[in-house]
C-alpha cells in the first residue's frame, strides 16, 4: 500500500515538474503564437481582436520579404543538393569500394568538420571566398554548406549503408547487371530513406542559419530569409512587429512540416541524433 | 547447362586461407551439395563460381570458359541468396523479372516469363505484391524464381532454406528435388544441414578448415565417411565414434575398450598398415546399427541407462560408460522401451567403421581391393 | 591480384570526389589557412588586403598582452566569459535539465510527455533568428511577457538584457539546447531493459535510488557524449549575438562573437585568424577527446 502511494506521488509530482518546466519552454514561445494574426500586435502578450490575416497580406505585398524566402528557398535546395549528391556518393564508396583507409577518412573528415565550426572557420572561409571572387554569390553560400554538413551526412549515411546487406547489389551483378545498373537499379532505391534523412536534416540546417549568408553575402536582393528579417525594424532600431511576426511564422513553416515529416516517417527520436 | 571445374583454387583473406588448394569438378547437370559447419569455406567456394570472390591462386571454370576473374554478370549463372536478396521497392513480378530487364527484354516478354515462372512456383497471384507483404516461404520462392527466370549455365545456392522454420523447410526442400528432377540443371548448394544435402544432392562435397574431405555420392559419404569428421557431421544422431584399442593376434585383429567386446576381425592390409606405428584406432558404429542385446555377447558395448528418448517411431537410448564416453542406439520401435541400470547394445560386423590415428577410414576387407 | 568488389577502387575514387573536393575546399583547406593568415597582419581593405605582411607572433602577442587581457572586449576577457557560458548554459543548463525531464518523462502521462517533448524540441529547431525575436519580445521591458509575469506574481519589473545580459543568454542558450540532451538521454533511458527497473521496484527503490543506482550508471556513455558534443556547440554558438550583439558593453562577447567582431567589424583579419587558431586548437582538443571516448565505446561493445 505504501509503495504504492510513493510510486503514486512521485507520478503526481514528476508531471507537476515536468509541467513547469514545459511552461518555461513554451513562454518565450507564447508571444509567436498570437502576433502573427493580430493586426496591432506588438511586443506585449494579447489575445488578437480581431484574428486576422493581414499582417501576412502585408508580407505577400513586399516583394523584399517574399525575395528572402525565394533566396532562402535557392540556397537550402542548392546545398541540399550538394550534400544529398556528394554524400550519397561517397558514403556509398566508403561503404561497397576497397578504398584504403576508408574507415579513419570517415573519422578524419568528421573531425575536421567539429574543428573548423562557427565563427572561428568564417575568417579563413571568408578570405578562401574572396579569393575565388565570389563574395555575394549564392554558389558561395551554397559550396560553403555543403562543405561544412558533408562530413557528418557522409558518417550517418555510411552508417546506413554498412547496415544494407551487400546481397543486393551481388544478386543484381549475378543476375546481369553492371555495377553502374546495380548501383542506380538496386543499390540507389534501397539507401534512398538513408538520404531523405540527410537531405532534410541538411535543408533544416541550411534554412535556419544566419551566420554564413550574413557574412558571405552583400547586396540585399541576395540575402536569405534569416538576414533579411533585421530589414523590418524601422530606422530607428524598432521592429516592425506585425510583420516581424508573422514572417517568423511563414519562415517557420518548413522547419516545422519538415520536422513533422520526419517525425511521422521515421520517429522522432532518430531525428534527434542527428540535428547539429 | 554446363559443368564447373576447380583447378588448385586457394582463396586467402589477409591471414586467414578459407579455402586450400581446391580441385573438384562438378558435371554437367549434377546436384553437388558444399556440406560442412560454419567458416570451412563452402560459402566462400560457392561465391568463387559466382564470381564475388576471386581465388588468390588457381582457376575457376564454368564449362570451356576460364571464369576466375570474369565479372559475375559475364558468367551465365544464376544464384538464390541466403537472405533472398528480394528488392523491397519493386514487386514480385519486377523482382522475378529483373534478370530478364538488365539483358534488355521488353516489359511484355519479360512479365510473360516471370508469371510463367511465378506460376511453376505457386506465386502467380502473388506478382503484384510487395517483398514484405509475402510470407517467408513465399519470399524464398521468388528469390528461386528470379533465378529460374532466365536460362543460366549453374545454378547457385546459398543456404537458401536456412531462414525458413523446420515445417517449410522440409517442403521446400521437397520442392527443390522435384525441381531437379524436372530440369536437371547444374546446380552448386551450399548448406550445413546433412539431412538436406542428403536430400537433394547427386554428389556432396564436405568442407573442413577450406579443405574439401570426401567428395562422393550421398550414399556412398553415408556409408563410407572418408573421415572421423564426416562420420560425425552426417547422419542424426552422429556416428558413435569410440577410441579403441587394437593388435593383432593369431592373425585377426582384436579391439579393446571399456565395455566392448568384438568379435575379431580380418586384418585388412590398410590396418596393418595403421598398426605399424601404434594401436589406437577409431571404432565408429551408427546408431541406427545398433539393437538392444543381452550382455556377455560378442559385438556389444555396454553401460549405465544415461537417457531413453522416445520419439514415437524410433527411441533413442543411450548409454554412458565408466569413462563417461556415451553411445546412442536408434531403436525402431513404437513400443515403449523399458530399461533400467546397466544396459547392452550390439552390432554386427558389416556396419562397423575404423578410423586410424589422424582419423582416416581404414577399409573393411569386404571394401578392399 | 584483380579482387572483385562492388564498387572498383577507380570509380570508388570517382564516386569520393564532388564530396571530396567541396570537404576540402571549405573545410580542410580553411583549417591551414586560418594557420597561415595569423601569422600574417592581412586587413580587409588597403595596401595589406593585397599583400599581406609575415608579423610572426605578433598577432597572438597582442592578444595574450598582460595590460588590457583581462578588459571587457579583448580576448582574455571573452575566453573567461565564454568558459562561464559554457559551464552554467550547456554543462549545467543543457544537461541538468535535459537529464531530470529524460528522467521524469519515463513516468509521467503519455500525453504530458509527448506535449513537452513538443515545446522543448520547439525551441530546439525553429530557425535561430525567430528564436532570438521571440526572445526580444519576451524579454522587453514595457509589454514583455516576462515582465507581465512579474507584474502578476507582484514582483518586481526587470530590464533584462540591460541587467542581466549574461545571465540572459545562460538562460536563453540553456532554453535553446536542452532538447538535444533530453532526447539523448530520452533514448539512452529507454534501451535499458524495463525488466531492470521493475526488478528494483519489486524490491521497493524510490526513483532517486533506481535514477542513481540503475539509471544513470548504465547510461555512463551516453553523458560523456552528451558533455563533450554540448560543450564543443556552446563553445561556437553564435545564436546570442542575435539577442545581444555582444552588448551592452562587451558584456555577452562571448567568443565567437568576438571572433566576428574583431575579424567582420574591424576587419582585423590577422588577429580575427589568430582567434580563430585558438579557438579551432581548443576544438580540436574536444572533438579528439570525443574520438577517442566514442573509439572506447564501441571496442567495449564489440569485446
Amino acid at each position: 500500500m505504501t509503495r504504492y502511494m510513493s510510486l503514486y506521488f512521485t507520478r503526481i509530482g514528476f508531471s507537476v515538474a515536468t509541467a513547469l518546466i514545459g511552461v518555461f519552454f513554451a513562454l518565450p514561445l507564447v508571444w509567436f503564437i498570437f502576433a502573427p494574426f493580430n493586426p496591432r500586435a506588438e511586443l506585449g502578450l494579447a489575445i488578437p481582436d480581431p484574428f486576422s490575416l493581414s499582417n501576412f497580406e502585408t508580407v505577400f505585398q513586399n516583394t523584399f520579404a517574399l525575395r528572402g524566402l525565394w533566396n532562402s528557398l535557392l540556397q537550402s535546395v542548392g546545398g541540399v543538393v550538394l550534400v544529398g549528391g556528394g554524400a550519397t556518393l561517397a558514403s556509398y564508396a566508403l561503404s561497397r569500394s576497397p578504398i584504403p583507409g576508408k574507415h579513419i577518412i570517415t573519422y578524419i573528415l568528421l573531425l575536421f568538420s567539429s574543428v573548423v565550426a562557427g565563427s572561428a572557420a568564417m575568417v579563413p572561409i571568408f578570405l578562401i571566398i574572396n579569393g575565388m571572387g565570389l563574395i555575394d554569390t549564392h554558389i558561395a553560400v551554397i559550396m560553403v554548406f555543403a562543405g561544412g554538413l558533408l562530413p557528418t551526412a557522409m558518417f550517418i549515411l555510411r552508417d546506413f549503408i554498412d547496415g544494407i546487406p551487400r546481397s543486393y547489389e551481388e544478386s543484381a551483378m549475378v543476375a546481369g547487371a553492371s555495377p553502374v545498373q546495380a548501383f542506380f537499379d538496386v543499390a540507389l532505391p534501397v539507401i534512398r530513406p538513408g538520404v531523405v534523412v540527410v537531405v532534410v536534416w541538411a535543408f533544416v540546417n541550411i534554412w535556419g542559419s544566419f551566420l554564413i549568408p550574413f557574412i558571405l553575402l552583400r547586396s540585399s536582393e541576395k540575402m536569405p530569409a534569416s538576414v533579411a528579417i533585421y530589414s523590418f525594424y524601422s530606422e530607428a532600431g524598432t521592429p516592425i512587429v506585425t510583420l516581424l511576426a508573422a514572417y517568423s511564422l511563414i519562415y517557420s513553416l518548413p522547419v516545422i512540416a519538415l520536422y513533422l515529416f520526419v517525425s511521422w516517417k521515421f520517429g522522432f527520436r532518430f531525428f534527434g541524433g542527428i540535428k547539429a | 547447362m554446363a559443368s564447373v571445374s576447380f583447378d588448385s583454387v586457394t582463396k586467402r583473406f589477409g591471414d586467414f586461407t578459407a579455402v586450400s588448394n581446391l580441385g573438384i569438378t562438378i558435371g554437367d547437370g549434377e546436384f553437388v551439395c558444399l556440406l560442412g559447419p560454419s567458416g570451412c569455406g563452402k560459402t566462400t567456394t560457392l561465391r568463387m563460381i559466382a564470381g564475388l570472390e576471386t581465388p588468390s591462386a588457381g582457376r575457376v571454370m564454368i564449362g570451356e570458359r576460364d571464369v576466375t576473374f570474369m565479372h559475375p554478370k559475364d558468367r551465365k549463372i544464376s544464384m538464390v541468396f541466403q537472405d533472398y536478396a528480394l528488392y523491397p521497392h519493386m514487386n514480385l513480378a519486377d523482382n522475378i523479372a529483373y534478370p530478364l530487364k538488365v539483358r534488355g527484354e521488353s516489359q511484355e516478354k519479360r512479365h510473360a516469363r516471370a508469371r510463367e515462372v511465378a506460376d511453376i512456383l505457386k506465386i502467380g497471384q502473388l506478382l503484384e505484391r510487395m517483398p514484405s507483404q509475402i510470407s517467408g516461404g513465399q519470399q524464398q520462392r521468388t528469390s528461386l524464381a528470379r533465378a529460374l527466370v532466365y536460362p543460366s549455365d549453374v545454378y547457385l545456392f546459398d543456404e537458401p532454406l536456412s531462414n525458413l522454420d523446420a515445417k517449410l523447410r522440409l517442403e521446400a526442400r521437397g520442392f527443390l528435388n522435384h525441381l531437379q528432377r524436372d530440369l536437371g540443371m547444374t546446380a552448386v548448394y551450399v548448406t550445413h544441414d546433412q539431412a538436406e544435402a542428403m536430400a537433394l544432392a547427386t554428389r556432396i562435397a564436405v568442407m573442413d578448415a577450406g579443405i574439401v574431405v570426401q567428395y562422393a555420392p550421398p550414399l556412398e559419404v553415408y556409408r563410407r565417411p572418408a573421415t572421423t569428421f564426416v562420420a560425425n557431421f552426417v547422419g542424426n544422431p552422429p556416428m558413435n565414434l569410440l577410441p579403441v584399442e587394437a593388435m593383432i593376434s593369431d592373425g585377426a585383429l582384436h579391439l579393446k575398450a571399456v565395455g566392448l567386446a568384438t568379435a575379431p576381425l580380418r586384418v585388412t592390409r590398410a590396418a596393418a598398415k595403421a598398426l605399424e606405428s601404434g594401436k589406437s584406432l577409431t571404432l565408429g558404429v551408427r546408431p541406427e546399427h545398433l539393437s538392444l542385446a543381452s550382455g556377455g555377447e560378442e559385438n556389444t558395448i555396454a553401460g549405465q541407462l544415461f537417457a531413453n528418448e522416445n520419439m514415437g517411431p524410433e527411441a533413442l537410448v543411450t548409454l554412458e560408460r565408466e569413462d563417461a564416453a556415451r553411445f546412442t542406439a536408434r531403436i525402431f520401435t513404437d513400443e515403449m522401451v523399458a530399461l533400467e541400470g546397466r544396459v547392452t547394445l550390439g552390432f554386427s560386423s558389416d556396419h562397423i567403421h575404423l578410423f586410424d590415428e589422424r582419423g582416416l577410414r581404414l577399409p573393411l576387407d569386404h571394401e578392399e581391393d | 591480384m584483380r579482387q572483385f568488389s562492388l564498387l572498383s577502387r577507380t570509380a570508388g575514387a570517382a564516386f569520393m570526389t564532388p564530396a571530396g573536393v567541396l570537404i576540402g575546399a571549405f573545410v580542410i583547406a580553411p583549417f591551414f589557412w586560418v594557420i597561415y593568415v595569423s601569422f600574417t597582419n592581412r586587413t580587409l581593405l588597403g595596401r595589406t588586403a593585397l599583400n599581406p605582411e609575415f608579423v610572426g607572433l605578433a598577432n597572438y602577442i597582442s592578444l595574450f598582452d598582460a595590460g588590457s587581457f583581462f578588459t571587457r572586449g579583448e580576448f582574455g576577457f571573452s575566453l573567461i566569459l565564454t568558459v562561464q557560458f559554457v559551464l552554467f548554459s550547456a554543462l549545467i543548463g543543457q544537461a541538468v535539465l535535459g537529464m531530470l525531464l529524460a528522467w521524469m518523462l519515463q513516468s509521467v502521462p503519455k500525453s504530458l510527455k509527448r506535449l513537452t517533448e513538443m515545446v522543448v524540441i520547439a525551441a530546439w529547431i525553429l530557425p535561430e533568428v525567430v528564436i532570438a525575436f521571440a526572445w526580444f519580445a519576451f524579454l522587453d521591458y514595457d509589454d514583455g511577457t516576462l515582465n507581465m509575469i512579474m507584474d502578476a506574481l507582484g514582483l518586481p519589473r526587470g530590464d533584462w538584457l540591460l541587467s542581466f545580459p549574461f545571465w540572459v543568454i545562460v538562460v536563453f542558450n540553456t532554453w535553446r539546447g536542452t532538447a538535444f540532451s533530453m532526447m539523448l538521454f530520452n533514448s539512452a533511458f529507454s534501451s535499458i531493459p524495463p525488466s531492470y527497473f521493475q526488478a528494483a521496484d519489486v524490491a521497493g527503490a524510490s526513483s532517486w535510488q533506481k535514477f542513481r543506482d540503475i539509471g544513470l550508471p548504465l547510461i555512463r556513455g551516453h553523458v560523456v557524449t552528451d558533455l563533450i558534443l554540448i560543450t564543443m556547440w556552446t563553445f561556437n554558438v553564435f545564436t546570442p549575438f542575435l539577442l545581444t550583439a555582444g552588448g551592452p558593453s562587451y558584456r555577452t562577447e562571448i567568443l565567437p562573437i568576438y571572433t566576428y567582431r574583431v575579424a567582420f567589424r574591424d576587419f582585423e583579419f590577422g588577429k580575427g585568424a589568430a582567434v580563430g587558431v585558438i579557438v579551432m586548437l581548443i576544438n580540436l582538443v574536444f572533438a579528439l577527446f570525443y574520438l577517442w571516448v566514442a573509439r572506447k565505446r564501441t571496442a567495449k561493445v564489440v569485446a
